[in-house]
């Protein structure tokens, strides 16, 4: 049966104007980061006066973008790694075993997602530089102490969420593998995994997104040296001027990468989001 | 029902009564079987212990000591301040209570405003697209774009937008439509609320379209079928079986946007940079300015423990008044 005009009129509309709300900032972000410096520093213009690849060739001498963009990947992808594997094995165990303290352990788990930054980001900074002054690890300004971090955001959702993929693997599935002569760990690689690909896939998107969009840790925990996108973006602007144009042009740049494989991996978001935290 | 689950009765005990090795492979058995799970939680645990926990408690501790940047390289020789640093916080009369109360007002505002209407967008767009047609792939893909982009990049160009003299919206408000007689300022005063607003549903929209894409799909379709057979048209269906169908979703989700959108820290940070304007002094921002400004971390960590506990408060008995909670809470 058709739907009615009432709905499909409705339905246009709506998409219509979300369309546009979603867009805008895309457009503005886009047009802004070919105009001349004019353009952007003086009343916004729809039609530029010209168009110039300028922002883009500047944007990496204004700041050491290239070096925050290696700091941001490092960063990300290294939290990115440790966190799936350590929450495939973490969600195995809840999923399939039995044994004291579980419900604790999910409990404690999906509390952590409640708990406010800024209550530990005092706390880790005391620490980090405790640990840095007693011992001479400097985590304080280090990536590996910023990689240490954003691999526990990422975590308790990562756990909860891969915990209800696993469940719906059939466990006639890794029965059989054991009966077959696997240990739990061949059957957790050669059968678990394998079918639960797209919420793994699913899980390492949103780490790797969390890592790479945050800017609160970021911009207490490095230095000079190990600044990422998130804090050297804000290099731009100097107390004469804000150099729009290049802003618009850098954040497209650091936008691409993230953007581009969200929307090639986003099928298995939603599969993922379907069988694992939608239940 | 799995063998691991319940070892006594499972298929692996069951060779154990024969004579001679079977007691000693049944212990290292039953030792392995035992030990496994915790060895594979082990990473995560001691993480989040590491990350979280131990923070956490350290910050309760904190809380009760008197702080400053004098004793940075060794907390622990901090003097001791009592509930001090409560008293500081929750003394509504004095300016640090007062500055606290009032951006904890503005934080629950915020907050239940994102929320529903990212919530009515997200639901409104999942439930319109259920259907197919003709450009609903790309739509789609589109509608995740917000989602997808880094805070900082998508914040900053928002900002961009609504700068006074040079930005985007006071050009089409001011300039084009004529709708005011002077070009406001959005990231000042009283309107920077609802700058902080667009923004964060902008931003967070497109995780409710997300979740309730998803919650759709598991809806079988010939409820629909069965009903469109009965007669219920279009508006009907979508009333009486994709709402109602939706609500355990709706639970878990309305439960993360509040957390995410309460304690968010991105969003204001980058539009705002370290100070906001008071209409749109969230919590976090406040707390983190407090702290980091003044470097008194003593009555910085009183406010994130007052902050936590009343999380937990409203988590709790948000919990206990949705059927969701009771899951959550039996475990798996």
């Amino acid at each position: 049966m058709a739907p009615p005009a009432s709905f499909l009129w409705a339905r246009r509309i709506f998409l219509a104007l979300l369309t546009v709300f979603v867009l805008l900032p895309v457009f503005v972000m886009v047009t802004s980061s070919l105009k001349p410096l004019e353009d952007v520093t003086g009343k916004f213009r729809w039609i530029p006066s010209g168009l110039t690849i300028r922002p883009y060739i500047d944007i990496w001498d204004t700041v050491p973008l290239a070096d925050y963009f290696v700091n941001s990947l490092i960063v990300a992808g290294a939290a990115t790694v440790c966190s799936v594997v350590i929450a495939v094995f973490a969600a195995y165990a809840v999923s399939r075993y039995s044994f004291r303290g579980k419900r604790v352990f999910t409990v404690t788990v999906l509390s952590t997602q409640m708990f406010p930054g800024i209550l530990f980001l005092l706390p880790l900074f005391l620490i980090y530089v405790n640990i840095g002054n007693a011992t001479g690890i400097a985590l304080f300004g280090s990536r590996g102490g910023l990689i240490l971090t954003y691999l526990t955001f990422s975590l308790p959702f990562s756990i909860w969420m891969l915990i209800g993929y696993f469940d719906s693997v059939p466990r006639d599935l890794d029965e059989a593998a054991e009966v077959d002569g696997c240990g739990p760990l061949g059957a957790l690689f050669r059968v678990i995994v394998p079918a639960a690909v797209p919420g793994i896939v699913a899980v390492a998107v949103y780490a790797f997104m969390t890592a790479w969009g945050e800017v609160l840790f970021a911009s207490v925990m490095t230095n000079d040296a190990t600044r990422t996108l998130a804090v050297g973006l804000q290099g731009y602007s100097t107390q004469n001027d804000v150099y729009w144009n290049q802003i618009m042009a850098a954040s497209l740049v650091v936008s691409v990468p993230v953007v581009a494989g969200f929307l090639l991996l986003q099928r298995y978001l939603v599969t993922g989001l379907t069988a694992g935290a939608v239940k | 029902m799995t063998i691991t689950a319940d070892p006594g009765t499972g298929k692996r005990t069951a060779g154990g009564n024969l004579p001679g090795t079977a007691p000693r492979r049944r212990r290292s058995g039953r030792l392995r079987r035992i030990g496994l799970p915790y060895l594979f939680l082990l990473p995560a645990l001691v993480l989040e212990l590491l990350v979280h926990l131990v923070p956490m408690l350290i910050g309760i501790v904190v809380s009760f000591r008197e702080l400053t940047q004098f004793y940075l390289r060794d907390w622990t020789a901090s003097p001791w301040a009592g509930l001090d640093n409560y008293a500081v916080s929750v003394d509504f009369d004095a300016p640090a209570g007062e500055a606290l109360l009032a951006s904890f007002a503005t934080t629950c505002l915020f907050t239940v405003a994102s929320v529903g209407l990212c919530w009515l967008l997200g639901t409104a767009a999942a439930v319109f697209m259920q259907e197919t047609f003709r450009g609903r792939g790309f739509l789609r893909t589109l509608f995740l774009v917000p989602y997808a982009l880094p805070v900082y990049a998508a914040v900053i160009t928002w900002a961009f937008m609504f700068q006074r003299d040079n930005g985007i919206i006071n050009h089409v408000l001011h300039d084009q439509l004529g709708l005011t007689d002077s070009p406001p300022f959005w990231l000042l005063g009283d309107n920077a609320f609802v700058t902080l607003l667009v923004v964060s549903v902008w931003k967070g929209w497109p995780f409710a379209f997300l979740i309730m894409m998803a919650g759709l799909q598991n809806i079988p379709r010939d409820i629909y079928e069965a009903a469109a057979l009965d007669g219920a048209g279009t508006w009907q269906q979508i009333r009486r079986i994709t709402l109602p169908s939706l609500r355990p979703v709706n639970q878990v989700l309305v439960l993360v946007l509040f957390l995410w959108t309460f304690n968010d820290f991105n969003t204001p940070f980058v539009l705002f940079g370290k100070a906001a304007p008071a209409s749109a002094d969230l919590v976090s921002i406040h707390i983190y300015q407090s702290s980091f400004q003044t470097w008194n971390f003593g009555t910085g960590s009183a406010m994130s423990v007052l902050l936590l506990l009343f999380l937990l408060v409203v988590t709790g008995l948000y919990l206990l008044f949705t059927s969701r909670g009771k899951k959550a809470t039996d475990g798996h």
